[in-house]
Order: structure tokens, then sequence, then C-alpha cells
């Protein structure tokens, strides 16, 4: 996880909480030709252990909103859960679904007005019929980036150079599908806060499908050069 | 019904005290801990909990055969560890009310509402309320198992260990878990993974407890295992009457025991 922005006037020497549980991570998120998907590594740490070698990620909102979560697992679970209560009070007052940019700005207003205290990095990704498919980059300080590819947490430094070379817009399924698949794979090989196993959301107009990659199994974890 | 001297906020009128004892050489005492191994781990049809019994304050033992085994509800046990008396209270508060919220919606409670509420009033005091748990129980969703961290972040598997002892009970789960496992095979699989607790980790200690929730009972077993039970003293130290000589015995009486009536509480 990159190191926190310091205020001249207040510094932060430890933005790391003592005893705090971290998703080092690699999260990453782009639009393809039919709609987004969502994928993420699956270590949680807590200093150098490994409290969760399974950990979900990538967390649901509405029905076709998801977000990819980074940085302090306590932050990032308590934002999504509001943002789920706000997008389902949404839904019930105005009587439409939220769309994705609705979703992505309440979540950075929540995430820029309480940057203080907040280590937060995340990456919202959805499927509207009007627009078919956004994919939005939030990261510490609460900027809102709207981009076709989003990737972000530790073990992003290491894939900027591997997603600038071999990205493009409108992919199929499957090429976006095997694309992800490797970007994280690069980033777990050489992010020691990143690891596990690989989780996928993909959404589009049929709904909500689900991937999940390991060693060891019919759907494994590319190799490369050891 | 509000105290006359009601004051909100947190007390800091010993701050001056004890930073002045402080400056003098006198460091402020440790709060007890639980040291601890604390394990869970989801069975075929039930769900186990398993923790220690040692409680430690700094160096020293503060109790040999303390409870870490809490009942949120009938059906949702709650394993604890980090600061004993935050891990006792804030279980002790949540199965208040969650007692109360079963109660206002007519159903059994479930063990994502506990989650919610502990998890939620754990992010509020953003660590500061030390507690780390194991959350698990039965409900009418079937068995759920959760970890709570202390600044409110939780994760839901299969099989978890928390506390000083946790690498010592994982690595246990770790070699020895697979899923179905049978009840009398996942309670010696926690028995196993405390007792790696117990003996590797030096804040853990004593004796295991277990509790077993399925659908319809919880069953606790406390003290399932005492590998730590006190050998008989190998020679009589007693000293017999008349080692020390008496010179002289006078004896006061400073206590009158009186019989009174039975106190009456109902008319």
């Amino acid at each position: 996880m990159a190191t926190s922005v310091t205020d001249p006037l207040n510094v932060d020497i430890n933005s790391i909480k003592k005893g705090e549980i971290r998703m080092g991570t690699t999260i990453t998120a782009l639009k393809y030709n039919e709609g987004v998907i969502l994928a993420a590594d699956s270590r949680t740490t807590m200093g150098a252990y490994i409290a969760n070698r399974v950990t979900d990620k990538l967390t649901q909102l509405t029905d076709n909103i998801w977000c990819c979560r980074s940085g302090s697992a306590a932050d990032t679970q308590a934002v999504a859960d509001i943002l789920k209560y706000y997008l389902s009070m949404y839904e019930v007052q105005y009587g439409i679904t939220p769309t994705v940019h609705t979703a992505a700005t309440l979540a950075s207003e929540m995430c820029y007005t309480n940057k203080n205290m907040l280590s937060a990095g995340l990456i919202i990704g959805g499927y509207d019929e009007k627009t078919g498919g956004e994919v939005y980059s939030i990261p510490l300080g609460g900027s809102l980036h709207k981009q076709p590819l989003a990737i972000g947490g530790s073990g992003s430094a290491f894939i900027y150079g591997f997603c600038d070379a071999n990205f493009k817009e409108n992919m199929t399924k499957d090429e976006a599908v095997e694309f992800l698949k490797f970007a994280v794979a690069l980033a777990m090989e050489r992010d020691g806060s990143s690891g596990g196993t690989i989780r996928m959301v993909i959404l589009n107009k049929e709904g909500m499908e689900r991937k999940f990659f390991a060693i060891n199994t019919e759907n494994p974890i590319p190799r490369f050069y050891r | 019904m509000k105290g006359l001297n009601e004051r909100k906020g947190f007390d800091f009128d010993y701050y001056q005290r004890n930073a002045l004892l402080q400056e003098r050489g006198f460091p402020s005492p440790k709060a007890t801990s639980t040291g601890t191994t604390i394990v869970g781990v989801i069975a075929k049809d039930c769900i186990v909990l398993g923790a220690d019994t040692r409680a430690t304050a700094g160096p020293i033992i503060a109790d040999k055969n303390c409870r870490k085994l809490h009942l949120i509800s009938p059906n949702i046990w709650c394993a604890g560890a980090g600061t004993a008396a935050d891990t006792e209270f804030v279980t002790s508060m949540i199965s208040s009310n969650v007692e109360l919220h079963s109660m206002y919606v007519n159903r059994k409670p479930r063990v994502v509402t506990s989650l919610t509420m502990l998890k939620q009033h754990l992010f509020r005091y953003q660590g500061y309320i030390g507690a780390y748990l194991v959350l698990g129980g039965y409900d009418c969703k079937g068995p759920h198992l959760f970890t709570i961290a202390a600044h409110g972040s939780s994760d839901k598997l299969p099989y978890v260990a928390l506390g000083s002892g946790s690498l010592a009970a994982i690595s246990i789960l770790e070699t020895k878990y697979k899923p179905n496992l049978e009840r009398h095979e996942a309670m010696e699989l926690v028995r196993e993974a405390i007792e790696a607790g117990i003996f590797n980790d030096l804040g853990s200690g004593s004796n295991c407890d277990l509790v077993v929730i399925d659908n319809e009972k919880a069953t606790p077993y406390r003290g399932y295992s005492k590998p730590n039970e006190r050998a008989k003293k190998e020679q009589n130290y007693k000293y017999e009457r008349g080692t020390t000589a008496v010179l002289r015995e006078d004896i006061h009486k400073f206590v009158t025991v009186e019989t009174l009536d039975e106190m009456e509480v109902d008319v």
C-alpha cells in the first residue's frame, strides 16, 4: 500500500494503526465489450501474519454494482456497509436503481470527507443498461476517476507496465478474463502483501458471474518464469 | 433514568495523577490480557469453539482457569482474546442487546446480527476496545463462523484461530482440517489446536474449554482437557503439633453471633 499523504502541519507518522488488519492487495477492474469485470487477490495481513488467505475483497453494493476494497480491512468493510445501506435507501426513496456513477460519487464523498481517519482505496464497477458498464477508481485521498481499466492496492505498482502494454478497450469476455488473471497473478508473484487465490466478478446484462482461480484446482493461477 | 451526575465522554480525572506517578517511578499496571489461544471449526452438522484458560497481567498469571467462552445467545457463542475486560464487557453487552432484539423481532437470534453489532461497536472505538473475537453459532440459516478484530473488521471462514497462540493452533488446523468433519473429530481437532497453543505459547496455558453448538442446543465442556493438573506433592511438608512450643494462651472473643428472624421479602 502506498504511504499516506502527509499534511505539513500535522505529521502522521504511524498511519498504520498497531495491530490493525490490512489488505495489502492487488485489486483491478476493467470495462469490456459486454460489461465490467472486477478481480482481486485474497490475502489479508496483520503485520507479517496472513490473517485470512481466502478473503473475498469483491463486495456487492447492489445487484449490478460491486466494489473492490484495499487498505484497512475495518475501514473498507465499514464504508462498504454504509454504501450498501445508502444505495438501498436510494432505491426505496427514488424508485430507480442507482447508477454506477451515483455509487461511485457517494463512495468518494465518504472517503474524501473522512480522509484523515480512513485508509481505504476502492474501485467501483457496475453494469448499467445505458452505459454498458463503468469503472471508477477512488484512491486514498477520495478523488474520483472514471477509467476503462483501474488497478489499485500495493500490488498494482508491479503491473503498471504489463497493463499499459497489454490492455485494449472492448475486449471479449475471455480475453478480459485472461488479461486480469495474468495481471493479478503477476502482482501476487512480486508483492508480499498480495497472494492466495484470484477472485473475479463478471457483470453484464445477463447478471453476475463469479470466477475463482487457485493452485491445484481445475482453474489454476498462471505460472511464470521462476 | 439518568444519574444525577451524568458526565459524558472519556473520564480524564486520573490522567494527571497517573502521569505524576509514572514520573515518580511507578509505572501503570498492565491490563489483564487473555494472552490466549482461541479456535473455531465448522463440522458437518455442528460448530465447535475452543479456548485455553490462562489470563495474564504482564509476566504474572492472573487467573489459571478463567472462562474465555462467552454466551451471546443459547445458539451463539463467542471466544475472546485481547484485553480481558474488553472481551468480557463487549460480549456481555451484545448478548443483552441480541436478547432484546430477538424478543423485538420475535425470532431466534442470528449470528450475523451479533456480528454486525459487535463490529460496528468496535469500529466506532477505532481499536481502543481491545477485543479480538471468534464468533460462532448455529441459526436458521445454518452454522456460521466469524473472526472479529478490535478495529472492526471481520472474516468469514470454515476454521479460525486467534490470540497469541494462534500461530501454533492454525498450524494444526491447516494440517488436519478437512470439510465435513464428524462431531467427535472436530472436537478432537479443536482440542489439539488449543493444546498446541497451551504448550508452545507462553501467553496460553492450563486447560482447554470447548463448546459444541448444533441446530438444537449448545453443549459447553468446561475443562474438556486438563493436561496441566498439579501433581501430588511428593513429600508431606506439614509440621507436627509441638514443633513450636506454646508458652501462653489467651482467648478473646470479638464476634457475637445472633440468630434473627428470617427477613421477609414478599408479603
